[in-house]
């Protein structure tokens, strides 16, 4: 009982530690955005009970996945210290490619979605090259990217105007397929969270087996407890209303993938390696040509697979696909989630919670009825914040190092 | 026929727009013996280190590896040949943790994936070697003190098993008892058969350790020495320019500086 008690107060002692020594050294990770986020969630549960509603859930849950997968590539650009202002341009341009060859050209559908990616794909990747190259800035060098690839879009478009997709096609049904089967949903939530389980659980062992510092077991519990929580309770809510959306699957999987891609891979670890400048990376040996290409490269695949998703969610491709607020949005969701502005420090997931605070937002002023001026104001007022935020604890982060 | 040095330069040059940093550099790294290379500031001793190990390679001159002249033309070639630097700013990336620096370019795999553990293992293992104070580990670079960072861009430089370590000014930002660590530390690389070059300004340092100094003026060579039988204030002569040994440069040279 008494060592029972004891280890309880260790364990919390522990964290109170680490929480200590990532508040003063600037690591503060997503905590501020969760806050961010609970705290819309009440205000708008407040103002309107069916905020919180399986329906409107459910569809806030489909309604992020074309800016989130663009706000992904963002991450990826950040982690450089760098820009990409073209993502809606490629956006615009890949549903344009996509709808022209299938709707207008009647190319299968499956071969259309996979030319309109590899649009994205090449076009990151010629200003991927010509940013290493010429040591332009990444926001300069997609500035002339933003206008020319917006400029291809409406040549190829040319006087079709809106071309409307086919509404029980594979790109409509990106976003309008649910898995009504309750056991899709509660599937995933418990694959994810035992996949957590079972990779911090195998870490323990081999850290243990060498006498290494390892998480405790309760640790270990707890944080998968938690995540677990979360996810059966979404997936609750999602099967209220029609099941799991695909498009939510997909995204789910293309952030997690992303993730290990950047965290567990020799390639991730040069987009990190290179967040902090470019000579200490050259130093190494790393190619950095090639790491700030790739990065670019997989910023316009993203930006085009997302465009894809929004075209799919309105079934439409016009002169204005990926134009107006859609570059901001998702350039502030990677933000706001909390990748950082000065490069080296992010993940995909914070392009999920940045975009799920914007387009809590953005929902909550609909079911409000809340003028559009209202919400940018709202949502400038969170990046601002969350730039401070950045910015402060970067210092913090040096200061420490003086010490 | 004696044993060619592991690292021999002859006749480097280097120049940075039309100023000319380094001319006619002769040099020689021998196994198992520490070369200390002085001068004053501004010298070229840092720009001599890069044009070796890589960094900013050489425009003229002959760079030999055991007596075969070699190319070395980016970073990578001079690590592949067992030459391993410390450079004067470190050249750490801040935002990765301990581990990730020191196997940065050469990360361990397991099934694919970065295999962290082993890698914190050996982390852990080659600091405890180094020093008593080992900094947090996943801490990025950054919130470590400059002692540790120090510490962790040395450690760095052992991972890969070098023949020839090049450090540049390594105890500059130490306290006492990490200098103390490092001289240590040159001390059992000497012995196990590196050949080292140090950089340093203190001259208690390079008496204790050094075999041979060579050194720098105004970018040229300006004379060798056996620590051991040369006197310190002939050595320092030659580092502040009383001892001319080289030829003067010619007049307009003089003018830029
Ligand atoms: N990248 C560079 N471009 C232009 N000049 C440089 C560069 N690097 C070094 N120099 C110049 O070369 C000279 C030698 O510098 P350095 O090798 O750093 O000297 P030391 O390490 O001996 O103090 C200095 O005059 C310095 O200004
Ligand atoms: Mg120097």
């Amino acid at each position: 009982m008494v060592k029972g008690t004891q280890s309880v107060i260790r364990t919390v002692e522990g964290w109170g530690t680490v929480f200590r020594r990532k508040l003063s050294a600037g690591e503060l990770g997503s905590l501020p955005v969760v806050l961010v986020l609970a705290v819309v969630w009440i205000v708008f549960q407040s103002l309107n009970n069916n905020f919180l509603s399986p329906r409107n859930l459910s569809n806030l849950s489909v309604d992020i996945v074309g800016t989130g997968l663009i706000a992904v590539g963002i991450v990826f650009v950040l982690l450089l210290g760098e820009l990409d202002l073209s993502v809606g341009s490629i956006s615009g341009l890949a549903a344009a490619v996509f709808a022209v060859l299938n709707v207008n050209n009647g190319v299968p559908e499956w071969l259309a979605l996979v030319v309109a990616v590899l649009a994205g794909t090449v076009t990151g990747a010629v200003q991927g090259f010509s940013f290493a190259k010429t040591r332009v800035p990444a926001f300069v060098v997609t500035l002339a990217g933003l206008l020319t690839w917006n400029g291809l879009m409406l040549y190829i478009l040319g006087t079709s105007g809106t071309v409307n997709l086919d509404e029980g096609g594979l790109l409509a049904r990106l976003t309008s397929y649910y898995f009504t089967n309750d056991f899709a949903a509660y599937g995933l939530a418990a694959v994810g969270a035992g996949l957590v389980f079972l990779v911090s659980y195998q870490d323990r062992r081999r850290r243990k087996a060498v006498g290494m510092p390892h998480r405790s077991l309760r640790a270990i519990g707890v944080r998968t407890g938690v995540l677990a929580v979360t996810a059966f309770a979404a997936a609750y809510l999602l099967n209220r209303f029609q099941g799991l959306p695909l498009a939510l699957l997909l995204f789910l999987l293309v952030v997690a993938g992303l993730d290990v891609v950047l965290r567990r891979t020799h390639y991730g670890r040069q987009v990190y390696a290179l967040g902090s400048g470019v000579e200490a990376a050259r130093r190494a040996s790393l190619n950095v040509t090639r790491v700030q290409t790739a990065v670019l490269a997989v910023s316009g695949t993203m930006a085009a697979v997302g465009g894809l998703f929004l075209a799919s969610r309105i079934t439409s491709v016009s002169q204005n696909s990926g134009s107006g607020v859609l570059l901001l949005n998702a350039i502030a969701a990677a933000v706001i989630g909390g990748a950082s502005l000065f490069g080296g420090r992010g993940t995909t997931w914070n392009a999920v919670l940045g975009i799920l605070v914007i387009q809590s937002i953005a929902s909550g002023m609909a079911i409000t009825d809340t003028p559009a001026a209202v919400q940018f104001i709202i949502t400038g007022g969170v990046l601002f914040a969350a730039v401070v935020i950045d910015s402060l604890s970067r210092r913090s982060q040096e200061a420490h190092g003086r010490a | 026929m004696p044993t060619p040095p592991l690292l021999a330069l002859h006749g480097v040059c280097k120049r940075f727009g039309v100023v000319e940093v380094l001319s006619d550099i002769e040099l020689e790294i021998r196994a198992g013996q520490v070369l200390a290379l002085l001068g004053d500031n501004g010298a070229g001793k840092s720009t001599l280190v890069k044009a070796i190990s890589g960094v900013t390679p050489a425009d003229k001159g002959v760079i030999e590896w055991e007596g075969r002249a070699v190319h070395i033309r980016r970073p990578n070639d001079a690590r592949e040949l067992g030459i391993a630097t410390v450079y004067q700013d470190l050249a750490l990336c801040g935002n990765l943790d301990v581990v990730g620096n020191l196997f940065l370019g050469r990360e361990i795999r397991r099934h694919g994936f970065l295999d962290e553990v082993e890698m914190e293992h050996r982390t852990r293992h080659l600091l405890q070697r180094l020093t008593r104070g080992i900094p947090d580990l996943r801490a990025p670079v950054v919130s470590l003190s400059s002692g540790q960072r120090q510490t962790v861009a040395i450690a760095r430089s052992l991972l890969g098993n070098p023949r020839v370590i090049l450090l540049d000014e390594p105890t500059a930002a130490l306290g006492f008892e990490q200098t103390a660590e490092v001289l240590d530390l040159v001390d059992e690389l000497r012995d196990r058969g590196l050949g080292v070059l140090l950089i340093s300004h203190n001259m208690g340092d390079v008496k204790a350790l050094a075999d041979r100094a060579a050194v720098l003026r105004l970018g040229r060579n300006n004379g060798f020495f056996d620590v051991n039988t040369a006197s310190q204030e002939q050595i320092i002569s030659s580092i502040t320019g009383a001892t001319e040994n080289a030829p003067r440069r010619p007049a307009h040279r003089e003018a830029e500086w």
